[in-house]
């Protein structure tokens, strides 16, 4: 199953955008940016480590410290009209690449779904 | 990884969709005309699918109906131009909700075998104006990314707040 990591996903939630306007404003590490937020500090990092996956901060390390950076470029592609449609297709195509995953590895599979109320197979 | 991607110039009354696949032509084909594997993949964000008609024959029609989260219905239906195995589809599709009829497009699938058993579809899709395909365009905001927008706005919104400017590609 594969996992969406992009701008889309990263905006996703209410925490991660307060992270990115946090560190936007100034780079900071991992309990600095925890101080700011009642949830707890692994959640934090969580949440950290997939706004780095979707490319929206890097995390420097300085000496000991791990300093988080904001990258906010891939914020454009929200902005661009395109985008979306492009998206939207790219999530039916991924489930497509899972279909014919599955049919290639057992074809049998194919048949034994009904056609009505279907629901979609993406997380 | 496979990466989708659209071309949509300004002033064209055309859109075209690439895309490819890790499978050999034939079973890419089945799963864009084979009601049965439409229904497992063809779900945009967060809707449902239900299929009321798909007929891939010469002269056949299809018709299904996407729901969305909160209930809302979106139907489309189209006629079947041409399908031509492993290779072409050409069928007319129409999204049923717009405020009034009439606003139709013509879509050709092409498939295209490539060494390795993969396969390329190219999605050409051609409206009756530039005002259409437009439309059509911003209507994959609709598809719950609509959402993603207003998640944005108030992030940009938070950002100039504190005088930042995003930086150019």
């Amino acid at each position: 199953m594969q996992i969406r990591r992009d701008v889309f996903q990263a905006i996703a939630d209410p925490i991660r955008r307060d992270i990115i306007g946090l560190v936007a404003r100034q780079s900071m590490n991992l309990n600095s940016i925890a101080e700011n937020f009642s949830v707890s500090r692994p959640a934090i990092s969580q949440h950290i480590k997939l706004l780095s996956e979707c490319g929206l901060v890097v995390i420097v390390r300085q000496g000991r410290e791990r300093i988080c950076q904001a990258r906010l470029a891939p914020l454009l592609q929200v902005a661009d009209w395109i985008e979306p449609f492009r998206q939207s297709w790219d999530r039916q195509f991924t489930a497509l690449d899972q279909l014919l995953h599955r049919l290639q590895s057992d074809p049998s599979t194919s048949n034994k779904q009904p056609i009505k109320n279907n629901k979609k197979k993406r997380p | 990884m496979n990466n989708t991607m659209v071309k949509v110039e300004p002033g064209k009354q055309e859109l075209f969709i690439y895309r490819e696949f890790e499978a050999p032509r034939d079973l890419v084909f089945k799963t864009f005309t084979d009601p049965q594997l439409v229904s497992q993949w063809m779900t945009p964000c967060n809707m449902t699918l239900h299929i009321e008609q798909f007929d891939s024959v010469d002269g056949g029609a299809y018709r299904f109906t996407h729901t969305d989260p909160t209930g809302g219905k979106h139907s489309f239906r189209g006629v079947v131009h041409e399908v031509c195995p492993p290779e072409r589809v050409i069928r007319t599709f129409e999204y049923l909700n717009l405020p009034e009829r009439g606003h139709v497009l013509l879509d050709t699938l092409h498939f295209e075998a490539l060494p390795g058993n993969r396969t390329r579809i190219t999605i050409h899709s051609v409206f009756q104006s530039v005002g259409d395909r437009d439309g059509m365009v911003q209507a994959g905001m609709e598809n719950g990314v609509k959402e993603s927008y207003q998640l944005l706005d108030d992030l940009l919104a938070n950002l100039s707040a504190r005088n930042l400017a995003i930086p150019a590609r």
